[in-house]
């Protein structure tokens, strides 16, 4: 069930100039799943209106704890980057759909681009869990752009590309070494055009495919439908049927 | 505690919130955050004679104070709504009324007939006036000679009560106002949305793929009020005014300038409980102000 939740920012940890990581608590958090979002309220910004879409990177419903990795992309989210220890946060509870869990002997490769590795890390620590051996391909700029190796190493087995090279491969993730081996299944989130070259790969090789897009949304519930994508079946609503796609159901394949 | 109940020319609301086409689904959107009986009612999202893919992405701007959307009127048709949804929620306790658009007079006829046979649909809202459409819509809403036609068009079929939805994108809304009376509508609600537009200067292109889109929200409740006050005083059918309402005092500004009721929209976006704290706002005024009924507030300006 959907809720809407008073937060308390426990920690705004600066990852990069663009990137930061929130850790809030509240008393009593509502199940989530891998894929799932939130969609927050963003107080003081007199130039901005509408809540901000972000994706889930942990939580820990045993203790209220919930983890966003976010980068500043407008006034909103810059906003959110000013959060101080103590803040309160508005957040409306879990949003759309979930990864397809896969089998328990596939291999599985998890694909992010930049802040795409946020919904990732929750996948791989629930695959992880359920005693499968994810491995997360991160593609960034460059080394710098790195970031919660820790946290990311702890549930998958990382490859990384940077573009400037300055840090595991050099080049975007589609070309890297570890996509010469065999999968039975890619999840991917990132920039579309990064997206889009995984999905086409995926075809090609006819490995099963999911990614979770990340279109301007208003309410995040389906009620403006003004979030959608163009799927096999007609304009769907990103906040209530994806943002976790096949690519099959996608009007993506050349 | 105050009277809420509101009479809508025969339409009887238990309080005067309701909330706006497009903006509240299907109402069961949000059932997870009210208890959808509470409201006076509330209206689903536009629906045609025909499915409507609507327009592509993006269909959405944010504004200072608001936001432009290019939805298009996406719903998968009359019959999907009368067959599919109208089981689901016709037994929830509040009003529910049918936003009615389309291409042609016929279309409305066609669409407004098929849902008078809906016996627990009290009322429909006649949408002549959504600018993101490339045929009909606002196209009807902005001169009196075919709102006149389609008004008596639908009005001949419709056999409850019969509200019709203005837009603001007119030079004189009075006119407008007084030709659907003329033609035997029960109620006016307005404002639809503005006419607007939005530049991205990376991209040196509109943000919207339609151009031009529909603003909403708290930008445009000066001009919603000040329309509803024009039509109140012009018209003798009960006004629905909406445009911006955030919270009970935007509310309250609208009954005092002359509606009968309300319709809350982008405001459900940002909170999806905020109907529920506008209908409890406006009676802790009412009570504190002395007030024994809503009605001693509405057009006492």
């Amino acid at each position: 069930m959907k809720k809407i939740i008073d937060f308390t920012v426990q920690e705004n940890r600066s990852l990069t100039d663009t990137l930061f990581f929130l850790t809030l608590y509240a008393p009593i958090l509502p199940e989530v799943a891998a894929g799932q979002f939130v969609n927050i309220k963003v107080e003081g910004s007199p130039e901005t209106f509408l809540r901000r879409p972000i994706s889930i990177f942990d939580a820990d419903p045993a203790n209220g704890l919930l983890y966003l990795l976010i980068k500043i992309a407008g006034k909103g989210t810059a906003c959110l980057a000013a959060l101080k220890k103590g803040d309160k946060l508005n957040i409306l509870l879990p949003l759309g759909n979930t990864f397809t869990l896969p089998g328990k002997e596939e291999r599985i490769l998890l694909i992010g681009g930049g802040v795409g590795i946020a919904p990732l890390h929750f996948l791989a620590k629930t695959l992880r869990q359920k005693g499968g051996y994810p491995e997360l391909l991160i593609g960034v700029r460059s080394c710098s752009e790195v970031v919660l190796r820790e946290n990311l190493g702890m549930v998958a087995t990382l490859h990384c590309t940077t573009e400037d090279g300055t840090f595991g491969e050099k080049g975007f993730p589609i070309a890297h070494s570890v996509l010469r081996e065999t999968f039975d299944r890619i999840y991917c989130c990132g920039p579309e055009p990064m997206m889009k070259s995984v999905a086409e790969y995926a075809f090609q090789k006819r490995i099963a495919c999911e990614v979770s897009l990340e279109n301007t949304m208003a309410c995040g519930i389906g009620a403006c439908l003004c979030c959608v994508t163009e799927t096999l079946e007609g304009n769907k609503c990103v906040c209530t049927e994806g943002p976790v796609f096949n690519i099959k159901a996608l009007k993506w394949q050349n | 505690m105050a009277k809420l109940t509101i009479d809508l020319a025969g339409l009887e609301l238990k309080n005067p919130v309701l909330t706006a086409s497009g903006t509240f689904g299907y109402g069961t959107e949000f059932q997870d955050f009210i208890d959808l009986s509470r409201l006076g009612g509330f209206i689903v999202k536009g629906t045609t004679l025909h499915p409507r893919e609507g327009n592509p992405y993006p269909r959405m701007a944010e504004t200072a104070s608001g936001m432009l959307n290019a939805v298009g009127l996406q719903n998968k048709g009359v019959d999907y709504f009368v067959d599919r949804i109208y089981p689901g929620i016709k037994d929830i306790k509040t009003n529910i009324l049918v936003n009615v658009s389309g291409s042609t007079v016929c279309d409305y006829v066609e669409t407004a007939a098929k849902i008078n046979e809906l016996e627990q649909i009290p009322a429909i809202e006649l949408n002549i006036s959504c600018p993101n459409v490339k045929e009909g819509g606002m196209a009807f809403g902005t001169r009196c000679s075919s709102v006149s036609k389609v008004v008596r068009a639908v009005r001949k079929v419709y056999r409850k009560h019969l509200m019709v939805k203005l837009s603001p994108n007119v030079t004189d809304i009075q006119e407008i106002a007084c030709t659907a009376e003329a033609e035997g509508a029960d109620s006016l609600s307005l404002i639809n949305t503005l006419m607007g537009m939005a530049v991205d200067i990376r991209k040196r292109k509109p943000v919207l793929s339609t151009v031009t889109g529909g603003l909403s929200g708290p930008c445009v409740k000066p001009v919603a009020l000040r329309m509803v006050w024009q039509v109140a005083k012009a018209v003798k059918i009960p006004v629905v005014g909406l445009g911006g309402i955030m919270n009970a005092a935007d509310a309250l500004e609208f009954l005092m300038a002359g509606a009968s009721a309300i319709q809350i929209g982008t405001a459900n976006f940002i909170d999806p409980t905020v109907t529920v704290k506008i209908i409890d706002g406006i009676e802790a005024y009412l009570d504190a102000n002395g007030f024994k009924d809503i009605q001693e507030i509405i057009g006492i300006i």
